[in-house]
């Protein structure tokens, strides 16, 4: 690890693309128990804040004719209502307020981790492969409840062959474990890597020589990171409905 | 200027895993490309299909990020 | 992944220097967080913002509803308007139509009797005057007959034929009507 420190130090960046991703008690120093508030959890607290402010606080007027804010969040409720709407049916409507969570929290985590000095939660692979799990755990669950024994039928393509059913059954299979780790591998790596990027762009314009590119780099990387957080909330959403909408009608 | 051999095999390793990011962008521009050809025949039916055209952009970009991650892994982790 | 997680965080502990994210000491800490921060934007939106919200779309929907309910009566009405309008303005087209094919068999009937009146008073004005000229001609010829007699008996005498007066007058008479 010696070697490691070196090599940051002699042939890596000044600056360390990962370090704005540490966790970091809020008071004082120390390790971080269970219970320890830091940086993730103050900016968690923001987001919630923030939900409180627009969804709360901006409608509180429950005008006929709405005010900005009111108008956003009735835009976010219709965006995600929509959402569940068409892609999960009519049956996915009752679970609209689990999956409006999951948007609301990730698109605020996502956009309040874009403020410069800021921490993103949604980059920690923990926070997102708790969501994805989440996801998944109660959407099996939910499947087996539902439909009993025969969800398993969601392995069993009965369009194909019968020769080809046992091979098809194992990729379902395999696909199936998989969508939790590609769910929350997506979230956190988009977000990691585009706040990865500015700060490898930044470091690069500690040079007088290349900072005007560098500063220019940072700025499309920024924008890009914008379209990227709504994006990112946007698919997570949208996968979780397409999951919940298999569990509603597993038949193939 | 010292590191281990180890060291450079890593920075190595992580550098051909970006090469991955290749076939993500490869296939990002496949499926919007298509869209968009499909879009242009026909466009009545496109806004019903932006939802399938993110989950495929989102599928298709998911392996990218994972050969990023492997590179970020045999850089930093390992 | 999972496996691929555990054994790089079990590395990455060791040094926070590498990927924070991989740094399993802090994963208790970001779930018990999460899991609060999770629970508490649940409780806002399920209890608080989304009825709030659905109630205010709702709301709206029933006044645009509502309202458009509204204008399609007014519409109706302004179209019942315009019917009885066109239908009191045909009545008294009607009615005017009435009045002047009356009033215009009033007159023709008038005036057919003036013009039967006026004939008939021609008619006996002409039969007077045909009888007055008939009575003129025949004295005329009455008188150009004595006139011609005369005249022949004259001439016959001047011949130095004593003629006869009654075969003269008959002769005459004679020759009048050829």
């Amino acid at each position: 690890m010696a070697a490691e420190a070196d090599m940051m130090e002699a042939s890596g960046p000044a600056i360390d693309p990962m370090y704005q991703f540490t966790l970091k008690p809020l008071f004082g120093e120390g390790p971080i128990h269970w219970y320890t508030p830091t940086n993730a959890t103050l900016w968690m607290g923001i987001a919630v804040l923030a939900i409180i402010g627009l969804l709360v606080f901006g409608t509180r007027r429950r005008a006929i004719v709405p005010s900005h804010t009111q108008s956003v969040a009735e835009l976010a409720y219709g965006f995600v209502y929509q959402m569940v709407r068409d892609v999960a049916g009519k049956e996915g409507v009752k679970y609209f307020p689990y999956i409006m969570t999951l948007f609301i929290f990730i698109i605020f985590t996502n956009f309040l981790g874009l403020i410069p000095m800021s921490f993103s939660v949604t980059s920690q692979i923990a926070v997102t492969a708790v969501l994805a799990v989440l996801v998944f755990v109660s959407v099996t669950l939910l499947g087996f409840y539902l439909h009993g024994v025969k969800f398993l039928g969601l392995f069993w393509v009965s369009q194909a062959p019968l020769a080809l059913r046992p091979v098809l059954a194992i990729i379902e299979i395999i696909s199936y474990f998989v969508r939790p780790v590609s769910h929350s591998i997506r979230l956190a790596g988009n977000v990691m890597a585009g706040h990865a990027v500015i700060e490898v762009f930044a470091s690069f314009a500690a040079s007088a020589l290349i900072a005007p590119i560098a500063m220019v780099g940072i700025v499309a990387m920024f924008g890009m990171d914008v379209l990227v957080a709504f994006i990112q909330a946007y698919v997570f959403t949208i996968l979780t409905c397409v999951y919940l909408k298999d569990a509603l009608h597993p038949s193939h | 200027m010292e590191g281990s051999i180890v060291e450079m095999g890593k920075l190595i390793g992580a550098g051909i895993a970006t090469i991955g990011m290749g076939g993500a962008a490869i296939g990002v521009g496949t499926i919007v490309g298509n869209f968009l050809s499909g879009a242009l025949r026909n466009p009545a039916a496109a806004a019903s299909q932006t939802a399938m055209l993110f989950i495929g952009i989102a599928f298709a970009e998911a392996f990218g990020i994972f050969s990023f991650l492997v590179a970020l892994l045999l850089m930093f982790a390992l | 992944m999972t496996t691929a997680t555990t054994e790089a965080a079990g590395h990455a502990a060791e040094s926070a220097a590498g990927m924070p994210q991989l740094d399993i000491s802090t994963f208790p800490n970001q779930i018990f967080w999460l899991a609060v921060t999770l629970v508490l934007i649940y409780l806002i939106l399920s209890r608080i913002a989304l009825p709030r919200i659905e109630a205010v779309l709702a709301e709206r929907q029933g006044t645009i509803t509502g309202d458009l309910a509204a204008a399609e009566e007014l519409k109706q009405k302004a179209v019942e308007a315009e019917e009885a309008y066109n239908k009191a303005l045909a009545d008294a087209r009607a009615e005017a139509n009435r009045i002047v094919a009356e009033t215009r068999a009033d007159i023709q009937a008038e005036l057919d009797e003036a013009i039967a009146r006026a004939d008939a008073e021609i008619a006996a004005r002409s039969a007077e005057s045909e009888k007055a000229i008939a009575e003129i001609r025949a004295s005329a010829q009455e008188a150009v007959k004595e006139v011609a007699v005369d005249t022949a008996k004259e001439i016959v005498a001047a011949f130095g034929v004593k003629a006869d007066a009654r075969a003269i007058a008959a002769a005459v008479t004679q020759r009048m009507k050829g």
